[in-house]
């Protein structure tokens, strides 16, 4: 059970491929899906495995993509009930 | 994963920061100067500094871009001014905590002067220098700080001028703190920023950076990625180490960490206190927030 | 408003133009000066070092004329009233922060006690040599305001008019001395703080939502704000719009860029001051400026002796230069003379301004002293014959 998930703003993400890279736990990849730019933004291929530890948003030099806990966060229900 | 709209999700929280209608912003796939940023917001949420009090002073440059992203008073200065324009705001309104966020290029070739004279002052200002080791900006010319047998656009067959050594100039200018980190060393490097925004003075960090379209690929040594993959397996962290012995290379040892981190009367305080013995009650101390000190009540009666 | 009774040395004075220089920025509000020593202004901020602390401001000698020009633009933005001080070599240094104060519109004053040159040239001695300079010499396109003062005492009162005007037009000013008037010595009347006028900064009122510190008034002059009041200004020497945002397209360049020019040029009516005097009947009007208005005075008094009808026009804003007056004193009088302490700078404004309707007789000086009143004479018989 994910402790945590990911936002990922698409249309800013350049595709540098940080946070693919330092995510601990290997939680991301390069999808196959473009923005309007061209770029591949990344996205969970194994959100079960997300901690909500935010390196990846620590790491993005867009600010396209941010982590957060959601067995703790005041928006972990609503974020179960709506996802 | 959650498709949930952002605003019922904890937002990014360097989001608050920026100037969101500007986004997405002109650095390169790979860059690392947003990273920068994203410390930057960190270590000021976790320092609790009063926004509002916050100015930001940049140069012209690729780094000198972050002034205009940052959703605090934000001045976008000319090409090595950045350090003396901040002297003057700082002066003339002492509460604001200013930060000087500009480039190697900026700060240490054309800007070379200011930084050293504002280091021997010990002038109250937080610099943060992102070190991409050439000019990005404008294309890729050799920086000061451009290591040996690099190829840049005005170097085409390798840079074979020294270098400097940013903490090492740095620190023999008079800087009170002096760190070095890369955007790989994330959590360390807003710490750092954290700790260098509490301490009065002169503070300084070198934030080694990647330039993707420029360093990088005229280098062939990758991309932003492969900067970071190298910065994370190069980098040792060496809390104290001489300031002498920490220059870079091409390819080799990245020293980092905390070098130095000491005390020196800092230059309005200095001020404040010499002018005031030698003056006894005629010294009348500027005020705090740019105002003129005066009480004659002219201002109240025009607002 | 009055000015600040704190700053203001009221009674007679026997002060050199340098030091009443001085005095005038203090009456008028600067409590901050970032500074580089060159002759022959050093004397401006000398005083200023020491009036500062007495009056609540602060100076500070800067590492050279780059950083002291932009010094005091960071003081403006942190709420003073600031000005630096140069001469001819550091005024060529300061030409690219000029540009940087007329385009970001940061209200500022910047005194050249202009000396011999190019270059070096000669220290310690008067020239006429920046005039043009100061109107063009940054680069692009951008508008200022130059006054000349002529002794100690307008030295005095040009300096807080310099600091009102940059207020009122968001605008960098400059007071133009020379060498002569810097360093002579008179009295100068500095009057009870009452009776000086003072113009406060046109710091916006407006909430930090709705204000835009670029978007002009009506008067083609945007509000001001600085650092610290929550407005989270950003302020860019890139082309930008009326939030001050980077925006670097043909249409918003045009619509800036104008602006800056326009503010200037259509206010220009009530930013000229000139001293006119015997113009009605003249044939001959003798246009000059600075320490060479003084010169010209004794030789306009000896023409009239001779029985020559001249006239004077004396220059005191230089920029904007005042087209108007000037071209309808063309269309009634021979000849204009223009003695300079240079080699020909503005006496191009008043040849085009005159458009052929009067002769222009110039009276060239390279610098090094003033001139001789029997050149100034000599021109003035020849545009009367």
């Amino acid at each position: 059970m994910a402790r945590g998930a990911v936002t990922i703003v698409v249309e800013r993400c350049k595709a540098c491929g940080f946070c693919v890279e330092f995510c601990p736990t290997k939680v991301l990849a390069l999808s196959s899906a473009y923005n309007s730019k061209g770029y591949h933004p990344p996205h969970a291929v194994a959100p079960d495995k997300c901690s909500g530890c935010d390196l990846c948003g620590m790491f993005c030099p867009d600010f396209a993509i941010h982590g957060y806990r959601t067995d703790k966060t005041k928006g972990a229900k609503e974020a179960e009930d709506a996802g | 994963m959650s498709t949930t709209t952002l605003n019922t999700l904890p937002a990014n929280p360097v989001e608050q920061f920026l100037r969101s209608e500007r986004m997405p912003h002109i650095w390169c796939p790979g860059c690392g100067i947003g990273t920068t940023v994203n410390c930057f917001t960190r270590a000021l949420i976790e320092t609790g500094v009063e926004l509002s009090n916050l100015a930001v002073v940049s140069g012209i440059g690729c780094t000198g871009r972050v002034a205009g992203y940052v959703n605090l008073d934000s001045f976008h200065t000319t090409h090595g001014r950045a350090i003396p324009f901040a002297t003057g705001l700082k002066l003339a309104n002492p509460k604001l905590n200013v930060v000087v966020y500009s480039g190697d290029g900026d700060l240490f070739a054309i800007g070379g002067n200011h930084l050293i004279h504002a280091a021997r002052r010990n002038v109250d200002l937080k610099v943060i220098c992102v070190n991409n080791l050439i000019y990005a900006m404008t294309g890729g010319q050799t920086a000061p700080t451009t290591p040996g047998d690099v190829i840049t656009s005005t170097s085409p067959y390798g840079t074979y001028d020294p270098a400097f050594n940013l903490p090492y100039l740095v620190e023999a200018a008079g800087a009170v703190y002096v760190a070095r980190w890369t955007v790989f060393h994330v959590r360390q490097l807003a710490k750092s920023m954290g700790e260098m925004f509490k301490k009065k003075g002169f503070g300084f960090i070198e934030v080694l950076s990647p330039c993707p379209t420029l360093y990088q690929r005229r280098n062939k040594m990758g991309d932003g990625l492969d900067a970071l993959k190298y910065y994370k397996q190069a980098s040792k962290i060496k809390h104290g180490a001489p300031t002498s012995e920490v220059g870079l290379t091409k390819s080799g040892e990245i020293i980092v960490g905390k070098f130095v981190d000491r005390e020196r009367p800092e230059f309005m305080d200095m001020m404040n206190a010499h002018l005031s013995q030698r003056l006894g009650d005629e010294y009348i101390q500027p005020t705090l927030d740019g105002g003129c000190g005066s009480e004659c009540g002219n201002c109240e009666e025009v607002l | 408003m009055q000015a600040d009774p704190i700053g203001v040395l009221t009674g007679a004075h026997f002060l050199d133009g340098d030091h009443a220089c001085c005095e005038g920025a203090i009456a008028a509000g600067a409590r901050f000066a970032a500074g580089y020593p060159i002759t022959p202004s050093t004397e401006v901020v000398e005083r200023f070092a020491m009036r500062a602390p007495t009056v609540g401001g602060t100076f500070i000698q800067m590492e050279d004329e780059l950083a002291a020009s932009i010094a005091i633009q960071g003081a403006v933005w942190g709420g003073a009233k600031a000005f630096t001080v140069t001469s001819g070599p550091g005024f060529s240094l300061m030409m690219e922060h000029i540009g940087y104060a007329a385009m970001t519109e940061t209200p500022c004053v910047f005194v050249d006690v202009q000396r011999g040159g190019p270059s070096t040239g000669l220290p310690t001695l008067p020239a006429q040599g920046d005039m043009m300079q100061v109107r063009w010499g940054s680069h692009g396109d951008y508008d200022t305001i130059a006054l000349c003062p002529n002794s100690p005492q307008e030295c005095f009162d040009l300096t807080v008019t310099a600091f009102n005007l940059s207020e009122r037009y968001r605008v960098p000013v400059f007071v133009m001395l020379d060498e002569v008037v810097g360093h002579m010595t008179e009295k100068v009347v500095i009057p009870q703080p009452d009776k000086i006028e003072v113009e406060p900064r046109r710091f916006t009122r407006k909430d930090p939502k709705s204000f835009r510190l670029f978007e002009p008034l009506e008067d083609q002059v945007p509000e001001m704000a600085k650092a610290g009041d929550g407005y989270n200004v950003h302020v860019t020497g890139l082309t930008h719009d009326e939030r001050g945002y980077p925006n670097m397209t043909p249409p918003v360049q045009d619509k800036l860029v104008k602006r800056l020019r326009s503010k200037i040029r259509d206010n220009a009516g009530k930013i000229w001051m000139y001293e006119s005097r015997d113009i009605d009947e003249a044939e001959v009007v003798v246009v000059s400026y600075g320490i060479t208005s003084r010169v010209a005075q004794r030789a306009i008094d000896l023409a009239k002796a001779e029985g020559i009808k001249v006239g004077k026009f004396r220059l005191i804003t230089a920029w904007p230069f005042p087209d108007k007056p000037l071209r309808e004193i063309a269309a009634k009088v021979k000849a204009f003379v223009v003695p300079e302490l240079n080699l020909g700078q503005m006496v191009r404004e008043v040849e085009r301004v005159a458009g052929g309707q009067a002769r222009t007789i110039h009276v060239p000086h390279a610098g090094g002293s003033v001139h001789r009143p029997e050149d100034i004479l000599a021109a003035i018989r020849e545009a009367a014959r």
